[in-house]
Formats: structure tokens, C-alpha cells, sequence
């Protein structure tokens, strides 16, 4: 009972509500009056899913038969009858050569994702076997003074997302550590803020491209002579760049808008700046500072990928540049099993944020 | 020389149009281990002449002095007991507390603190919440919570803004007899602030009516010259009690009528009648 009653608070924290009344069908204790409810938040949603699978399906459908024709056309004008005989049995066979390139169905992409879990399985054995095998040797190395020998196989489509979540939250942490202090400093002067206000308004609205553009001009002269692959300096420090305004923006309003009764204690209590700011000023902007990181933590991991790709800093974003460039016959299917990972690990991150979020927050009404 | 004393006060709030005269010529001594209660409208300008004392604000013309010192600024001396408690919500009861002992006494150990905000805590009967947050706290707790607050500072005189007002009569009691009795222990001066002639009463050595506002000003004060402990039922009956508050209520409810009469003045409804549209259209 106990642990039904946790399991409902945590669900219902993170948002994920309607589990808990899929639970509750299950174990019979549905009432009549929560059958509304069931229906709104568990049946509606999976609907809309099969609905919208539906509607991809028969949508990919029509575009492939699109493809198909146009391909058989155009055989037909240049090559003449036998090509187009010959094409149109290739693509009814299935024969991947020949298949039209376009938007995949849900199948399609259902397949390329567990190719993709196959293949991560193989690197993955590949690389344990190679550590192993090179264990003994790298000791030996490293007892002699010299570097150890690493992996330097491809990477699979889940270390690609590791190393995404990396940068994005290599990102986050140099947005959190620029904006949130600066942002203090702003909202506790009213000079510091007119003297940053112009340098904020122009640039939070500069696009990550040419973020990316300009962290890569003042990089390269930082690091200049240096052999180290730069790209993921270069992405993580736009993606935090890019991001950390809204951090900035809110913890500067946070700063500047305490609640007067608390300024009032703090004076009461002749409190000094010190602990004025530590212990009045700064928890009552935590709700405000955490949901500025909210939005920036997503305004990263949106940004992060057209920044990769740019970057060719590895992760999801070149997985996807590369996909594309590649051409192969599953590929499209592959950038559409990398667009739901990013919306899904998108989604998450939120949710994440959204609690941590819930927790520091407090209702002024509650202490009066 | 009085231990707190109001020379022609006027607070005004706003400037050029807008500018209002909420108090004007307050004019208060208090002495030492005195404890005066100020009755008054809401809206009266009760809560600025408690910021006023408390160095919150300053008067816009006139002079606070406390000991015989204009008042700058807050200090550790006066204590206050906000209107609205004003908790901080992010710490516990103890927490609040030991903020304030450690505002007082900054040089001490921290078992030293811990030690005195148990002890006043534990004063006001909240030994039990001591690790609860204010949201998990009933109204009356959270009330109890400010008085420890404030008393946690060892202030010489505290002051408090309808430090009540929000309870239930029964709670309401309860923490009447508290104060009185911390009050009584070392017979601090004490300015209670209430809407309530019967606390008021009950409570304070004096009372002082506040004329409604803008232009709000004390009225005559009223000495109460009852025996302390004082109790409720006997002062019920008591004939001293009777004539003091009828007469303070009398007071109150002639500026109440005197404000509905002003009210009632201003209001001349011009003579309109009707059109008839009916007939328009025959
Ligand atoms: N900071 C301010 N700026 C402008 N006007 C103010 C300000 N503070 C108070 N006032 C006005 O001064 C008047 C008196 O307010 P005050 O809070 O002192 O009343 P009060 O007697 O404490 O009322 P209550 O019993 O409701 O607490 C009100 O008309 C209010 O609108
Ligand atoms: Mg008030």
C-alpha cells in the first residue's frame, strides 16, 4: 500500500500521471467516477500514438509509390522498356539497390533501430574484447612512461548519444557557472544591469551557427599549435554560449524582485550583504534560477546537434549529417531512430529539470 | 525622558498627485517596561507607524527617538513580530529561529545558538516542529514561530504588528496569556499593534485609539488600571472594565460615524430620468 502510494507521488511528480491509472485497471481498483479520468490520461494518449502511426504509415506509403512511379517514368524516357520492366520487378522485390529514397515507414525505422541495438552489441563486444586483449601490454606501457593503447573503432549509435549528453552537459555546466553568478551580480545592482542590459538584448537572439562561428575563430587562435582534436571545446562552448541566456536573464529578475517582507526580516536582522544575499536573496530566486535553467538545458540539447554537425565534434548531430551523407538505404530511417532519440532524451532532461525545479520551489503562501 | 517617544510625526507615501498624508502629527512617549496597546481601522496606518519605530521607514517630517536617540535604520534592539509572521519558507522553525539569535549574537559558538533558539522555541511550546518547515505548520504555530523570532534577539523593547489577528479566539487566547507571560519574566516594553479593543484591554497598560487615515492621528489614551494577572471572566464583570471599553468603543464607532457621514456627503446623485423609449416608437 505504502509503496503504491510512493509510486503514484513519483509518477504523478515526473508527470508521467496516467501509469499510475493503468496501474490501478490492473489491480481492479478502478471506480466508476476515476473511469473518465482513466479514459482522458491512459486511453486518449495511446490512441493519439497509434493515430499518429497510422497516419505515418499510410503517408510514407503514398510518398514511396510517388517515388516509385517517377523512378520507372524516368527509366522508361532514358533506357526504354526492358530498364522499366526491369526497375519496376527490382522494387517490387524488395531488393534494396533499387528502392526508392524517401520517407521511411514505421517499420522501416522500427527495423533500423534494432539493426542499430545489433550493432552497438557488436562494437560493444569488439571493444571489450580489445581491452582485454590489450590489458597485459598497456600496464607494461604505462609502467614504461609511455600512453596506453585505446579503442579507436567506430563508434556506435549509443556511444554517439553518451557522447552527446557529454557535450551537452559540458555546455550546461559553463552556462550555469557563467550565467547564475553574473546574473546575481546584475540583479543586485541596478548599475551592473544597465550596463549589461544592451550586451544581453543583442545577444540572445545571435543563432547557434554563428555562436559556433565565432567560438571556432577564438578557439583556434587559443589552441594554436595544438594537436588535440578541438571539436568538442568548440561545441561545448557554444552550446553553452547559446544557452545560458535565459539562465542569465532569470536569475538576474529573480535577484531583483525578492519579495519585500524577506528584505524586511534580512533588515530587522541587520543581516550583512554577505548573508543577506547567501541567505535570503539567493533561496528566494531558486525557483526563478532553476526554471532559467530549465529552458537553457533545453535551448542546449536543441542547439547541440546543429552545432555537431557543424563542429564535426562526434555525437547525435554528425550521426545525423553522416547518415545523410551517406546515402545508404536505410539511412533515412536512421535519421528519423536519431530524431526520436533527441526528442525523447529532449523530453527526459525536462522532466529531470521540471522535478529538480518542484523541489526547490516554494509557496510564498506558506509562510504567512 | 521616555524610553520611546513620536515628536510630531507625518509619513507621506507617493509624490506630486498622488501623494497622500497617511499620519500626521503622532505624537507618543512610551517608558520603560511599559506595555501600550494602539487600536485602530484597517488601513490606518497602523503597520507604517510600526515600521516607523522599527526603522524601517523614516518619517517624512517629525522625530523617533528611541532612549533618547534618533532612530536610524533597524537595530537588535527593537524586535518586531511582522503583521504577516514573514517566515522564511525555505528554512525550518529552528532555522528561523537560530537566524535570529545569530543576528544578535554573532561572536558565539554554534551550540550556543542552537542552545538558545531551543530555549525559545521550546518558550512558545514548538519543541515538537522544531525541524518542520512553515508550510507544514498551522497558523497559530507559524505565529508562535515569529514570537520566538523576535524574542530570540533579546530585543528591549518588541513590538507587534496584530500579531494575532489571523487566529481563532480560542488559539487566539492562548497566545495572549504567552505573550504576557514572556512579557511579564523580564518586563520588556512592549507596543502592541491590534484591531481588537478587547485584547487590547486585557493585554496593555494603555491603549491608544489611531483615528482612521489619511491624516491618521492618536486619540486620547485610555489608562487600564487593572490588577495583573488579569482574568477574562472577572474582567467581564468588572464595572471599571465595562465604562473603559464602552468608552473606547464609543470613541472608535464616533470616528466610524464621523467617516460614513463624510462618506455619505460626497455622494449627491444628480437627477436623471429615464427616456421613454416606448413611446419613441408609437
Ligand atoms: N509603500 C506604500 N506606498 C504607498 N502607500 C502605502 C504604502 N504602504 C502603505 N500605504 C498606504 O498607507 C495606508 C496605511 O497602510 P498601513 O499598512 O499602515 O495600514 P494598517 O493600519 O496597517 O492596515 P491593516 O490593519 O490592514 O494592516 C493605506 O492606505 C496604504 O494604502
Ligand atoms: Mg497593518
Amino acid at each position: 500500500m505504502k509503496a503504491s502510494i510512493a509510486l503514484g507521488r513519483v509518477t504523478k511528480f515526473i508527470g508521467l500521471g496516467f501509469l499510475t491509472s493503468i496501474k490501478d485497471l490492473f489491480t481492479g481498483k478502478l471506480e466508476k467516477e476515476d473511469f473518465k479520468n482513466f479514459l482522458r490520461k491512459a486511453v486518449v494518449p495511446l490512441a493519439s500514438i497509434f493515430l499518429f502511426l497510422g497516419m505515418w504509415h499510410l503517408g510514407s506509403k503514398s510518398l514511396y509509390n510517388i517515388e516509385a512511379e517517377f523512378k520507372i517514368e524516368k527509366a522508361l524516357k532514358d533506357q526504354g522498356q526492358a530498364a522499366a520492366e526491369a526497375l519496376k520487378t527490382c522494387i517490387a522485390s524488395g531488393e534494396s539497390s533499387c528502392q526508392p529514397n524517401t520517407l521511411p515507414s514505421p517499420a522501416q525505422v522500427w527495423e533500423s533501430f534494432q539493426s542499430l541495438l545489433r550493432d552497438h552489441n557488436i562494437i560493444s563486444a569488439d571493444k571489450a574484447a580489445f581491452i582485454e586483449k590489450t590489458a597485459a601490454l598497456n600496464e607494461k606501457r604505462i609502467a614504461a612512461g609511455k600512453d596506453a593503447i585505446v579503442y579507436t573503432g567506430r563508434p556506435s549509435f549509443v556511444d554517439q548519444i553518451f557522447r552527446s549528453l557529454q557535450t551537452v552537459f559540458a555546455g550546461f555546466l559553463l552556462a550555469l557557472l557563467i550565467a547564475v553568478p553574473l546574473g546575481i551580480f546584475i540583479g543586485l545592482s541596478p548599475t551592473l544591469k544597465s550596463a549589461f542590459n544592451w550586451f544581453i538584448q543583442i545577444f540572445k537572439p545571435v543563432s547557434p551557427v554563428v555562436w559556433y562561428l565565432l567560438v571556432f575563430m577564438i578557439v583556434k587562435t587559443v589552441l594554436i599549435g595544438s594537436t588535440d582534436d578541438s571539436s568538442f571545446t568548440i561545441s561545448f562552448i557554444s552550446v553553452g554560449l547559446c544557452s545560458m541566456w535565459a539562465t542569465l536573464v532569470n536569475t538576474a529578475m529573480g535577484v531583483s524582485s525578492v519579495d519585500k517582507d524577506f528584505i524586511n526580516v534580512a533588515k530587522v536582522l541587520k543581516l550583512g550583504t554577505f548573508q543577506k544575499i547567501f541567505k535570503v536573496v539567493l533561496p528566494s530566486s531558486l525557483p526563478l534560477i532553476f526554471t532559467g535553467l530549465k529552458i537553457t538545458l533545453s535551448v542546449a540539447w536543441m542547439v547541440l546537434i546543429a552545432i555537431e554537425l557543424l563542429a564535426q565534434s562526434p555525437g547525435l548531430g554528425l550521426f545525423v549529417w553522416e547518415e545523410f551523407q551517406n546515402g545508404a538505404n536505410d539511412s533515412n530511417a536512421k535519421i528519423i531512430v536519431a530524431m526520436f532519440a533527441i526528442g525523447i532524451i529532449g523530453f527526459l532532461l525536462d522532466r529531470i529539470m521540471l522535478s529538480i525545479q518542484n523541489w526547490v520551489s516554494f509557496d510564498k503562501q506558506d509562510a504567512i | 525622558m521616555a524610553y520611546l517617544e513620536l515628536k510630531n510625526i507625518n509619513k507621506t507615501y507617493g509624490q506630486g498627485e498622488n501623494e497622500t498624508e497617511v499620519l500626521s502629527n503622532i505624537n507618543l512617549k512610551i517608558e520603560e517596561g511599559e506595555f501600550v496597546a494602539i487600536v485602530g481601522f484597517t488601513g490606518s496606518g497602523k503597520t507604517t507607524l510600526v515600521n516607523l519605530i522599527n526603522g524601517l521607514i523614516a518619517p517624512t517630517s517629525g522625530e523617533v527617538l528611541f532612549k533618547g536617540k534618533p532612530v536610524v535604520g533597524t537595530s537588535h534592539e527593537r524586535g518586531v513580530i511582522f503583521q504577516n509572521y514573514s517566515l522564511l519558507p525555505w528554512l525550518t522553525v529552528e532555522q528561523n529561529v537560530i537566524m535570529a539569535v545569530k543576528a544578535a549574537f554573532p561572536k558565539r559558538q554554534k551550540s550556543v545558538w542552537k542552545r538558545k533558539a531551543a530555549y525559545y522555541i521550546e518558550m512558545v511550546n514548538l519543541t515538537p516542529a522544531i525541524n518542520k518547515l512553515p508550510k507544514e505548520l498551522s497558523g497559530g504555530m507559524r505565529q508562535r514561530v515569529a514570537v520566538a523570532r523576535a524574542l530570540a534577539m533579546k530585543p528591549d523593547m518588541i513590538i507587534m504588528d496584530e500579531p494575532l489577528g489571523a487566529l481563532d479566539a480560542l488559539t487566539r487566547g492562548n497566545l495572549q496569556d504567552q505573550i504576557l507571560n514572556i512579557w511579564g519574566k523580564d518586563k520588556r516594553t512592549a507596543l502592541l499593534i491590534t484591531n481588537d479593543v478587547d485584547e487590547g484591554i486585557y493585554m496593555a497598560d494603555r491603549i491608544i485609539p489611531l483615528r482612521p487615515g489619511p491624516n491618521a492621528t492618536l486619540g486620547p489614551e485610555f489608562k487600564i488600571d487593572l490588577e495583573r494577572p488579569r482574568d477574562k471572566t472577572e474582567m467581564n464583570d468588572s464595572e471599571s472594565f465595562k465604562k473603559t471599553r464602552n468608552a473606547i468603543i464609543e470613541y472608535l464607532m464616533g470616528i466610524g460615524e464621523e467617516r460614513k457621514s463624510e462618506a455619505k456627503k460626497e455622494y449627491v446623485l444628480p437627477e436623471l430620468t429615464p427616456k421613454d423609449f416606448v413611446n419613441q416608437f408609437r
